[in-house]
C-alpha cells in the first residue's frame, strides 16, 4: 500500500531510461513504454485517490548532517497531492496518447518520448515531494525536461533559443527560490513541509523576516509559472511541438509554481504583506497578459498569453482566499480546458500542414467539425461560460479578489471580459469566415488518434466545476460579502466580450483592430533585449579595458620589458677578455674572504 | 751577571741575546704565510701576464701552494697518540695527480687554440664579447 | 738550523715564483717553474713529508714541467712583444692580490694556534711511504680508483683534443 506512490513516481523514469536505449530502433516501443508509464501511473492515482490518506510512507535520509541538516527523501501524500496526481497522470495520459498522431510524421520520435517520460517524472517528484530540497531538485529537473522538450527542434535556431531563455528565465527565479529555501532553513532547522507549517508561529516576533522567506519562494513562482515579469519565456516555449505546449506550458509545469504556493500556504498565511505582494503581482500579469493576448496573430501564442493571464488569475487566488483549494479548484479547470484548447490548436496546426498565422487559416468549421466541437467547449470553459467548469472555478476566484483587494478583484472583473473577447476572436477567426489559404481550403480531420483525447478532455471541461464533481475533490467557500453586482458584471461581461469579438472578426479577412503597444508584447521582449546587450557590453568594455590596461601592461608587458633591460644591460659584463674574467673572480673571492671572516 | 762570565763586547751580548731568544724552529704561521705568498704570485701571473701559458704556470704555482699549506697542517696536527695522520697527505697526492692530468688536457687545448688562432695572446681571444 | 733552511728554500721558491711572472721569455719562465717546485720539494722534505717531496719532483718536476717545455718548443713561442702596459689591468690585479695577502696575514696573526711549532713525534721514524700507501689503499680506495679513471680519461681527452681536423 505504501509503495503505491514509490511506483508512480519511477515507473516514468524507468521508462525514460529504457526508451532511451533502446528507442530509436522501436517507434512503437517508445510510444508504447511512455503511453504505459503513464497510464499506469493514471490508474494508480485514482486508485489512490480513493484511498484514505496512507500512513507514512517509506522515508530515509539522503543527507544526513545530524541536527544541523537532515534532508529526508520522503513523499507526501495527503488530499492535495493525490488530487494533484491525478490532473497529472490523466492529462499526460491523454497527450501521451495525442502525440502518437501528432507527432507521427516528425524526426525524433523516441527522443520525444523520452523527453516526456523524464518530464512526467520530474513533475510527479514536485508534487509528491514532502520537503524543500527535494522539491527543489525536481524544480530543476522539470526546467530541465521543458528545456529538452522546448528544443527538440533544436535545428532551428528559434527553439534552441527558446529553450535556453526558458531555462535562463526560469533559473533566474530559482535563485529567488534557493535563497528563500535557505532563509527558512536558518531559521526553523527543517525543510520539511509539515515540519515548518508547525513552527511558523516562532516567527512571531520577526514578521519581516517571513515575508522576506515569503517572497522569495514566490520568486520561484513567478519564473515558473511565467508571472511577470519573467514571462517572457513562455510564449517562446510554444517553439515545441504542441502535445509539448499543451501538457508541460499549460497544464502541469506551469501549475507546480502555484501548487507549490498551495504547499507552504500554512506558511503564507502568517505573512500577509507577501500575500499581498503575491496579489499584486497575480494581478497586474492576469491583466497585461490578456490585453498582449488581443492583439497576437499566432494561434499557439494567443493560448500562451491567456495561460499567462489565468496563471494570474491562479496566484491572485492564493493570494486573497483564505484556503488554497480556490487557487487549486482553478489549476484543475485550466489545465482540462487549456489542455483542450491546446490539443484542438495542433489539430488544426496538423490540418494546416504546420501553419500557425491565425490570418491564414478561415472556415475550417467545416473541414474539421469534430475540432471546432472541442474548441468550442474549451473557448466556452476558458471565456467563464455559465455552467462551465471555468466559470465555477473563475468566479470564485474574481469572488474572493473582490472581498480582500478590491482594485485587483475588479482588474480581475475587466480582465474576465478581456478573456472572453480574445477567445473567441480566436475561434471566429480560425474556424468561421472564409478560407484565407491553400491549406485552410484543402485542411481535413486528424485521425481518431488525436480526437479522443479531445473528447476526453472536453467533458470534464464542461462539467468539472458542478458542485457535486467539484466537492469530491475540493473544499472551497464562497466568501461572505460578495458585492451584489458582481454575478451580474460577470455575465455581462462575457457576453459583451463575445459580442464585440463577433461584431469585429466574424468575417474578417484581416486584424480590423491594430494596437502596436499590445502587439509587441508592452515592449517587455524589447526591453529585456535591450538591457542584456546594454549590460553586456558595458560588462564587456570594461573587462576588456582591464585586461588591455592593466593585466596586460603590468603582468605582461612590465615583466617583460623589464627582462629585456636587464638582459640588455648585463650583456655588456661578456668583455671578452679572459683576465677580466679573471679579475673579477679574484675580486669576488677576497670580498668574501672578507665578509665571512672579518663579519 | 754577565761581567763574571767574561769580557764580551756589549754588542755581542746583544746579538746573543736576540739569537737565544730567536725560535729554533719554523712555526705553523710561517709556512702558512710562504703557502699564501707563493699563492698570490701565482694569482699575480694569471692576472698580469698575457701569455696563456704563463697564466697556465700560474695556475699550477696556486696548486702547489695549497699543497703545501695541506702538509703543513699534516705535520702540525698530530693525532690522538702522537703519531702523523696521513690524510691530508694522500689529499695532497689526489691533487697532484689530477693537476697532472689537467695540465695535460689543458696543454691539448692550447694547442689547438693555437692551431685555430695562431696566436697565444690572451687579449686576441675576444669571440665571446658582445 | 731547521729554521735557516725553512728561510733559505722559502726565499728560493719566492723568488723563482717572482720569476716565473716576471720574466719575459717563456722559456725562462719555465724554468724558474722547475726550481719554483724544487724548493717546494726541500719545504715538504722539512715536514718530515718525504713521499710527498719525491712524488712533487718526480712529477711536477719532471713530467709536468717537461710537457710545458715541449709545447713552449712545440709552439715555437718567442720572448713577448712589448705591448703597451695597461695601467687598469695592473691596478685591478694589484689590488686583488694585496688585499688577499692582508686578509691573510691578518687571519694568520690573530689565531694563536698558529704559533706553535713543529710538535714532537711519538716515534722519531716516519715510515710514510708505508703510511702513505696503507692509506691510500685502506681508506681512500675509491678515490685512488676513480683517479684510474680520471687519467684515462684525461689521455683520451687529449689525443682527441690534438688531432688535426681530417680534411
Amino acid at each position: 500500500m505504501s509503495a503505491v506512490p514509490w511506483i508512480i513516481l519511477f515507473t516514468p523514469l524507468a521508462a525514460a531510461a529504457v526508451i532511451l536505449f533502446v528507442g530509436r530502433h522501436s517507434k512503437p516501443l517508445s510510444a508504447g513504454l511512455a503511453i504505459g508509464s503513464a497510464a499506469l501511473g493514471c490508474a494508480l492515482s485514482w486508485w489512490l485517490f480513493a484511498q484514505p490518506d496512507p500512513a507514512v510512507p517509506i522515508k530515509f535520509y539522503w543527507m544526513d548532517f545530524g541536527e544541523a541538516l537532515q534532508v529526508p527523501i520522503g513523499l507526501a501524500v495527503d488530499r492535495l497531492s493525490k488530487m494533484m496526481l491525478v490532473v497529472v497522470t490523466s492529462v499526460a495520459t491523454l497527450v501521451f496518447t495525442y502525440s502518437i498522431g501528432y507527432m507521427k510524421s516528425e524526426e525524433g520520435y523516441w527522443r520525444y518520448f523520452a523527453g516526456l517520460a523524464l518530464f512526467l517524472f520530474s513533475m510527479l517528484g514536485i508534487v509528491l515531494a514532502d520537503n524543500f530540497v527535494m522539491m527543489f531538485i525536481f524544480w530543476e529537473l522539470v526546467g530541465l525536461s521543458s528545456y529538452i522538450l522546448i528544443g527538440h527542434y533544436f535545428k532551428k535556431s528559434s527553439a534552441a533559443d527558446a529553450a535556453k531563455q526558458a531555462f535562463l528565465v526560469n533559473r533566474v527565479g530559482d535563485f529567488g527560490f534557493l535563497l528563500g529555501i535557505l532563509f527558512l532553513w536558518a531559521a526553523t532547522g527543517t525543510l520539511v513541509f509539515a515540519e515548518l507549517a508547525g513552527k511558523v508561529g516562532d516567527f512571531a516576533q520577526n514578521p519581516i523576516y517571513l515575508t522576506v522567506a515569503c517572497v522569495l519562494l514566490f520568486c520561484g513562482t513567478v519564473g515558473k509559472s511565467a508571472q511577470m515579469p519573467l514571462h517572457v519565456w513562455l510564449p517562446n516555449s510554444m517553439e515545441g511541438p504542441t502535445p509539448v505546449s499543451s501538457l508541460l506550458h499549460a497544464a502541469t509545469m506551469v501549475a507546480a509554481g502555484v501548487y507549490m504556493l498551495a504547499r507552504i500556504f500554512p506558511i503564507l498565511e502568517a505573512a500577509p504583506h507577501a500575500m499581498d505582494v503575491i496579489a499584486w503581482i497575480g494581478g497586474i500579469t492576469c491583466f497585461a497578459a490578456a490585453l498582449m493576448a488581443t492583439q497576437q496573430n499566432d494561434i499557439k501564442r494567443i493560448l500562451a498569453y491567456s495561460t499567462i493571464s489565468q496563471l494570474g488569475y491562479m496566484v491572485l487566488g492564493i493570494a486573497s482566499a483564505p484556503m488554497a483549494d480556490v487557487s487549486m479548484f482553478h489549476l484543475f479547470t485550466h489545465a482540462c480546458f487549456k489542455c483542450l484548447l491546446f490539443l484542438c490548436a495542433g489539430s488544426v496546426i496538423v490540418g494546416m500542414h504546420h501553419e500557425q498565422d491565425i490570418w491564414k487559416m478561415g472556415a475550417l468549421k467545416n473541414k474539421m467539425p469534430f475540432t471546432f466541437l472541442a474548441m468550442v467547449a474549451g473557448s466556452l470553459a476558458l471565456a467563464g461560460c455559465p455552467l462551465t467548469s471555468g466559470y465555477f472555478s473563475k468566479d470564485l476566484i474574481i469572488a474572493w479578489a473582490v472581498v480582500s483587494h478590491p482594485f485587483l478583484g475588479w482588474l480581475a472583473v475587466a480582465t474576465a471580459g478581456i478573456t472572453a473577447f480574445y477567445t473567441f476572436r480566436l475561434l471566429f477567426v480560425v474556424f468561421l469566415g472564409k478560407p484565407r489559404d491553400e491549406h485552410a481550403k484543402h485542411a481535413c480531420e486528424s485521425p481518431p488518434v488525436m480526437l479522443i483525447p479531445l473528447a476526453c478532455l472536453a467533458i470534464p471541461s464542461l462539467i468539472a466545476g458542478f458542485p457535486t464533481i467539484e466537492k469530491i475533490f475540493f473544499h472551497v467557500a464562497e466568501p461572505d460579502q460578495v458585492p451584489a453586482l458582481l454575478h451580474p458584471a460577470l455575465l455581462l461581461l462575457f457576453v459583451g466580450g463575445v459580442a464585440l469579438a463577433a461584431r469585429l472578426y466574424w468575417n474578417a479577412s484581416s486584424d480590423p483592430v491594430c494596437i502596436p503597444f499590445f502587439a509587441r508584447r508592452l515592449y517587455i521582449d524589447d526591453g529585456y533585449a535591450w538591457a542584456v546587450k546594454n549590460i553586456q557590453d558595458g560588462g564587456a568594455l570594461v573587462l576588456s579595458w582591464a585586461d588591455r590596461w592593466v593585466v596586460d601592461l603590468f603582468v605582461v608587458q612590465v615583466p617583460s620589458k623589464l627582462a629585456w633591460a636587464c638582459g640588455f644591460v648585463l650583456r655588456f659584463l661578456q668583455i671578452g677578455n679572459i683576465q677580466a674574467y679573471a679579475f673579477f673572480f679574484g675580486a669576488g673571492v677576497v670580498g668574501l674572504l672578507y665578509l665571512l671572516i672579518f663579519r | 751577571m754577565s761581567d763574571t762570565q767574561g769580557a764580551r763586547p756589549p754588542g755581542i751580548s746583544h746579538f746573543a741575546f736576540r739569537i737565544s731568544n730567536f725560535p729554533k724552529m719554523p712555526s705553523l704561521a710561517n709556512y702558512l704565510i710562504v703557502s699564501g705568498l707563493i699563492f698570490s704570485i701565482g694569482l699575480s701571473g694569471v692576472l698580469l701576464r698575457r701569455n696563456i701559458l704563463i697564466i697556465f704556470m700560474g695556475l699550477e704555482l696556486m696548486l702547489n701552494a695549497a699543497n703545501l699549506s695541506l702538509v703543513a697542517f699534516s705535520r702540525f696536527n698530530l693525532g690522538q697518540d702522537g703519531s702523523l695522520r696521513y690524510n691530508a697527505q694522500v689529499l695532497v697526492f689526489f691533487i697532484i695527480t689530477v693537476a697532472a692530468a689537467e695540465v695535460a688536457v689543458g696543454l691539448a687545448i692550447i694547442v689547438a687554440l693555437y692551431r685555430a688562432r695562431q696566436t697565444t695572446h690572451v687579449e686576441d681571444l675576444d669571440n665571446l664579447k658582445f | 738550523m731547521p729554521l735557516a733552511l725553512f728561510w733559505i728554500f722559502s726565499a728560493l721558491t719566492l723568488a723563482f715564483g717572482l720569476g716565473v711572472v716576471f720574466l719575459r721569455s717563456p722559456v725562462s719562465s719555465a724554468m724558474s717553474l722547475v726550481a719554483a717546485f724544487v724548493g717546494l720539494a726541500a719545504l715538504f722534505v722539512t715536514l718530515d713529508a718525504f713521499f710527498i717531496g719525491v712524488v712533487q719532483v718526480l712529477v711536477y718536476a719532471g713530467a709536468v714541467m717537461v710537457l710545458f717545455l715541449f709545447i713552449i718548443m712545440l709552439l715555437d713561442l718567442r720572448a713577448d712583444r712589448r705591448r703597451p702596459v695597461k695601467l687598469a689591468a695592473w691596478a685591478g690585479g694589484g689590488m686583488v692580490v694585496g688585499g688577499f695577502i692582508s686578509v691573510l696575514s691578518q687571519v694568520v696573526s690573530s689565531l694563536p694556534a698558529l704559533q706553535q711549532t713543529k710538535p714532537a713525534l711519538a716515534d722519531p721514524f716516519v715510515n710514510d711511504v708505508a703510511q702513505v700507501g696503507f692509506s691510500l689503499f685502506r681508506d681512500f680506495n675509491l678515490p685512488f680508483q676513480v683517479i684510474g679513471v680520471l687519467l684515462l680519461v684525461a689521455t683520451i681527452g687529449v689525443v682527441v683534443l690534438s688531432r688535426r681536423e681530417i680534411k
